[in-house]
């Protein structure tokens, strides 16, 4: 079936079948590869994506569910192709990545939280990226980059 | 993994989404945030051959105050219910088990009816809205009928829902300044309970519902006759377990699920004022 979806600020209709995961949209039909496929299962968070402002994981939505609504990746966080997001930047600056597979879900997932909560506690951010694994950093630098990115003195 | 071909039709309404269940049976699903019916449909294991979108039916989405209850619209999503200040106020339990289920992205999409209508036993919602005695409201073609949380859960993922109805509220008492508890035991992040105990006083009796000790959300029956006997805390938590039939998987068997019911049903009921 048809749907519009508006991805990272530019109107695209496509035609999909319905078992369509929004993940597989993303990736085989727009060539946005930027999120990543990890456990398929709604665990892992590698896929996490924004949904009309919000975090969700792009492996447990069907694209048809996306039908006219607001879908941001990792490409359309920053503002130009020269420039990072402050949240890119701030896990670069704290080193808040190693392989990067899980780091655009990651990093997704991070601006979601800090838009709900703009000044969050450690603790704060470690629960608010529960739903995201990273098997390489053990969290610590993740967790400074968020900090770091709500204006917090991590030093 | 992708889910088996299905056909997708998107409801506008209540009323649209009942003629399309009723038009196709058993061969349809309700989709709401889809959270526990995708991931069935990637493994294989849910494979309705129409599913009908009830996502973008709007006016299912609220959380109001009735007077002695809080209703509260099927398509409420958990993030909503979790932040809601009517909720916080008026039954802050349910607003805090709503931010334990799974993780942020989940409680974005995720919803209270599709969660009750799921009728997993493992869930937490489910239990909460049990301990605290609510009911739920159904749409049919001959019109709605409200069913007693008591009555809603018939066996494993199975509710009292007819198959052409729909569950549209969810109606929880008020329970302003009550003292509660919810005591979920789980080993990862996100994860299921391996055994969750909520307890809750409401009106002067101690009402205590137990996650993932049988085919349904149960009852800790023997637990409130203990209290209302006299007994202690300590007391009646050594009864969570009678009466249920705790499941044996790969995280514990029932004789541990068991055991945990015990622990985890004395924390709730010291937590929530019992001593």
């Amino acid at each position: 079936m048809e749907i519009s979806v508006a991805v990272n600020g530019t109107g695209r209709v496509s035609e999909v079948e319905p078992r369509t995961l929004l993940v597989y949209y993303l990736r085989d039909e727009l060539g946005l590869t930027g999120t990543n496929v990890g456990c398929d299962t709604s665990s892992c968070g590698a896929c996490t994506v924004h949904v009309n402002g919000e975090s969700v994981k792009s492996c447990t939505m069907l694209a048809v569910q996306a039908d006219g609504q607001e879908v941001t990746t990792i490409e359309g966080l920053a503002p130009s192709p020269d420039e990072l997001h402050p949240m890119q930047e701030s896990f670069q600056n704290n080193h808040g990545l190693q392989c990067g597979y899980c780091t655009p879900g990651m990093v997704m997932a991070a601006c979601s939280l800090l838009e709900e909560n703009p000044v969050p506690t450690e603790d704060e951010v470690r629960e608010g990226l529960e739903g995201n694994l990273c098997r390489c950093t053990g969290y610590h630098n993740i967790v400074k980059a968020v900090l770091a990115c709500s204006g917090q003195d991590v030093s | 993994m992708i889910p088996a071909a299905f056909d997708y039709q998107k409801a506008n309404s209540s009323e649209e989404a009942i003629a399309l269940i009723v038009e196709h049976g058993d061969e349809a699903k309700l989709l709401a945030g889809g959270h526990s019916l995708i991931p069935m449909m990637k493994l294989r294991l849910a494979v309705p051959s129409v599913l009908v979108d009830i996502g973008g039916v709007e006016d299912l989405s609220y959380i109001n105050d009735s007077g002695d209850y809080i209703a509260i619209g099927a398509l409420t999503k958990h993030r909503q219910l979790e932040t809601s200040g009517l909720l916080l106020a008026e039954c802050p339990l349910l607003a805090h088990v709503a931010s334990k289920v799974g993780d942020p992205q989940v409680r974005h999409r995720g919803t209270l009816g599709g969660s009750l209508a799921h009728s997993d036993p493992a869930s937490d919602l489910p239990a909460a809205v049990l301990a605290l005695g609510g009911s739920l409201i159904a749409e049919g073609p001959s019109g709605q009928r409200e069913i007693a949380v008591a009555d809603f859960f018939t066996g494993y993922f199975e509710s009292s829902l007819a198959e052409d109805e729909m569950l549209t509220e969810v109606r929880v008492p008020k329970a302003p300044g009550s003292s509660w508890s919810f005591q979920k035991f789980n080993r990862r992040a996100q994860d299921w309970a391996i055994v969750g105990v909520t307890a809750v006083q409401v009106e002067g009796s101690t009402q205590i519902s137990l996650v993932n000790m049988g085919s349904t959300p149960l009852r800790a029956t023997a637990v409130e006759d203990a209290l209302a006997g006299g007994a202690s805390a300590a007391e009646a938590a050594e009864a969570a377990a009678e009466g249920t039939d705790a499941p044996t998987d790969l995280n514990a068997s029932p004789e541990y699920r068991d055991h945990l019911a015990r622990v985890l049903t004395k924390r709730a009921l010291e937590a929530s004022g019992v001593s």
